[in-house]
């Protein structure tokens, strides 16, 4: 077998090497060259990964599959890399490196141990994508959550505590339902291989049939938890705005994971048709997420502070992918992950420029600026004449121009890829001419366009709102003291989304094709339970 | 045996999501600690309950399915029980520090208003 078999190894054990021997050296300088070297090494990786199961062509979804162990698939622990885990890792691996640049500046100094803490959490996620049986999704839950844990209480502070507390008896309670629903269905079923799950669930019949439908909707709860699913979803918003910006940065994409075990699971063991009733039910992601929406969108409206607002634009994104794979429709589905790698770009990178934003204000600032709304604006009119013309510094013209782009991006504003993404799924929602679809078009198609149309509103007006107070109503602030290396991770973020627009054609084939194999597992099933263990002394002995 | 098992899980859980739903943070590690027994237990269970049945086979024996007991749930549970146990260790330390700076032990970080 040649090296690129072991590229699906690497974004798990790379980390995880280099956040062990970050425990060990006490140098500052060693620990972040670590950090930057395994990220950067497990963003070679992904993309190599997402070339590797792209490069099959049209002939069906193409997966990678990598025997731990080298026992062979339901027996043994494996690793599988389909379309949808590849693009995963590759957000993964873009969302740490942005995150990791801009700590460098500073943020990694606010606690001890942040660059292990770090790698162990791309560990988790990474792990999380690639795993292939249900116990081991659940180890590497628990990776993720136990260095999100030490991450979202780094740098301390009463508030980071009092939410921290939340957010771990949340997970706690969260896990513990997960557990529950993986033995269950390993109680009935036998096995903890998701390819040989699917195989085995249509086999079962009677009560043992609605034991694992009871232990699906439980394992279900758990993800949503994770996926921030209303009424699982109030531990959220104060965690992500307590924690500091780098770390919530790298959170956007943690209720994705959530989303992606949905995504994964429902369509696995269901055997691609629509998820029967109780097997993580269609109809429930499409009311939840509605609602989720519609809860993300006021809490946008009402939130006092930046970072609030950013929170509440997880919820908006996290339950707008919800409703519309709740849809069920391969179609729409490709227009969903196209929106969730692009709101998760753009709320990652509006959690890093709030920070910037945020530095040197006051809360006065915040406070006067509330008063000023809700008062009226008393003496604005006694604007010197001087300051009709003053010059505004580079970089707050960065920070504004950066800030434009957040709010078109998560608004779903033309030209920016989040426009692109809504209009995706807008037009299949739409498509009478699609084979199968009636002329009439169905109500829950009109639901999500609403959700769509309305939460973008209520984004944009929360967006600008929040930019007005912090832009222009405080001319006379100080201009914050910003590095290059703060400005070059949020320049990253919005400029792949300026690449997701320019290059949407191949980016939504993709994203199709991703879809279209998710609903089609039979190719998955095979793959793994076919996949031939290496022969002794091949490849230098696995 | 299954009787006292099962109603061993449900009291288990029934104490540990009342005391997890109460506002002092001791009582909540004390739930979280219950349910994760309550849970093992669940696990344990999953692997049907035998009496006297290892889960390893005897040296140069040939494997008899009716005579040993399922060892990937004992398995389960021990990574689970290693899990839990960190979770709680950890639940702790952030307990003492939002007492420490919180200076109450409401799980809210102040106590409710009048």
């Amino acid at each position: 077998m040649s090296w690129t078999d072991h590229l699906i190894m690497l974004p798990v054990v790379v980390p995880l090497v280099a956040g062990g021997l970050a425990l060990l050296v006490d140098d500052a300088r060693v620990k972040a060259a670590l950090g930057i070297a395994s990220t950067a090494i497990v963003l070679a990786a992904a993309i190599g990964v997402l070339r590797l199961v792209d490069g099959a062509g049209a002939g069906g979804p193409a997966i990678g599959v990598y025997l731990l162990g080298n026992w062979p698939a339901p027996f043994g622990i494996v690793l599988v890399a389909d379309r949808l885990a590849a693009v995963m890792l590759v957000l993964t691996a873009v969302l740490a490196g942005a995150a990791l640049t801009f700590a460098l500046a500073r943020w990694h100094r606010a606690g001890s141990h942040f660059h292990s803490l770090f790698q162990f959490q791309v560990m988790g996620i990474n792990g999380a994508f690639l795993t292939g049986d249900l116990f081991n999704l659940f180890v590497f839950f628990e990776v993720l959550l136990a260095a999100s844990y030490g991450l979202a209480l780094h740098g301390s502070g009463v508030a980071r505590i009092r939410a921290g507390l939340h957010y771990v008896t949340v997970n706690l309670a969260a896990s513990f339902l997960f557990l529950i629903g993986v033995s269950l269905m390993y109680g009935v079923t036998g096995t903890l291989n998701m390819a040989d799950l699917a195989v085995r669930i249509p086999r079962l019949a009677g009560g043992d049939r609605v034991l694992l439908e009871v232990g699906a909707a439980v394992l279900g709860l758990a993800f949503l938890v994770k996926a921030a699913m209303w009424p699982l979803n109030f531990w959220l918003a104060g965690t992500y705005a307590a924690a500091s910006p780098p770390v919530a940065a790298l959170f956007a994409i943690l209720t994705k994971v959530g989303v992606y075990a949905v995504l994964r699971l429902a369509l696995l063991l269901s055997g691609g048709d629509a998820p029967p009733a109780g097997l993580l039910a269609g109809e429930w992601l499409l009311v939840g997420g509605v609602v989720t929406v519609a809860v993300g969108a006021i809490g946008a409206i009402a939130s006092q502070t930046m970072t609030r607002l950013a929170a509440f634009n997880v919820l908006v994104s996290s339950g707008t992918t919800l409703a519309v794979i709740g849809r069920a429709d391969p179609v729409v589905v490709g227009g969903a992950l196209f929106y969730l790698v692009s709101s998760t770009l753009g709320i990652a990178a509006f959690f890093l420029l709030v920070e910037l934003l945020e530095r040197g204000r006051t809360p006065a600032d915040d406070m006067l600026a509330v008063t000023l709304e809700a008062f009226g604006e008393a003496d604005r009119d006694e604007v010197d004449a001087e300051d009709v013309g003053v010059a505004v510094p580079v970089t707050m013209g960065l920070l504004g121009a950066g800030f434009v782009c957040c709010a078109m991006l998560l608004a779903g504003l033309p030209p920016l890829s989040g426009f692109l993404a809504k209009f995706a799924i807008l037009s299949a929602l739409f498509d009478v001419r699609a084979p199968g679809a009636g002329t009439r078009v169905p109500a829950t198609a009109w639901l999500l366009l609403a959700t769509l149309l309305l939460s973008g509103f209520a984004i944009l007006i929360a967006m600008m709102r929040a930019g007005v107070r912090s832009l222009w109503l405080t001319a006379d602030r100080e201009v914050p003291r910003v590095r290059l290396t703060e400005l070059a991770p949020i320049a990253l973020l919005l400029g792949l989304s300026f690449t997701l627009t320019a290059q949407a054609g191949p980016v939504m084939r993709y994203m199709q094709a991703t879809a279209e194999g998710l609903y089609a597992p039979d190719a998955y099933v095979r793959g793994v339970l076919a996949a031939p263990p290496a022969a002794p002394g091949e490849g230098g002995g696995r | 045996m299954e009787v006292v098992v099962a109603a061993g899980i449900g009291v288990l859980t029934a104490s540990g999501v009342y005391l997890m739903l109460r506002p002092r943070t001791f009582q909540v590690i004390i739930g979280l600690s219950l349910l994760s027994y309550a849970v093992n237990l669940f696990i344990f269970g999953m692997g049907r309950l035998r009496t006297g049945a290892p889960p390893i086979l005897d040296p140069g024996g040939t494997g008899d399915l009716a005579r040993y007991a399922d060892p990937l749930p004992q398995a389960l549970v021990l990574t689970a029980i290693v899990i839990s146990f960190a979770m709680t260790a950890l639940f702790l330390v952030l307990l003492l520090a939002a007492r420490g700076l919180t200076g109450t032990d409401h799980v809210d970080g102040r106590e409710p208003g009048p």
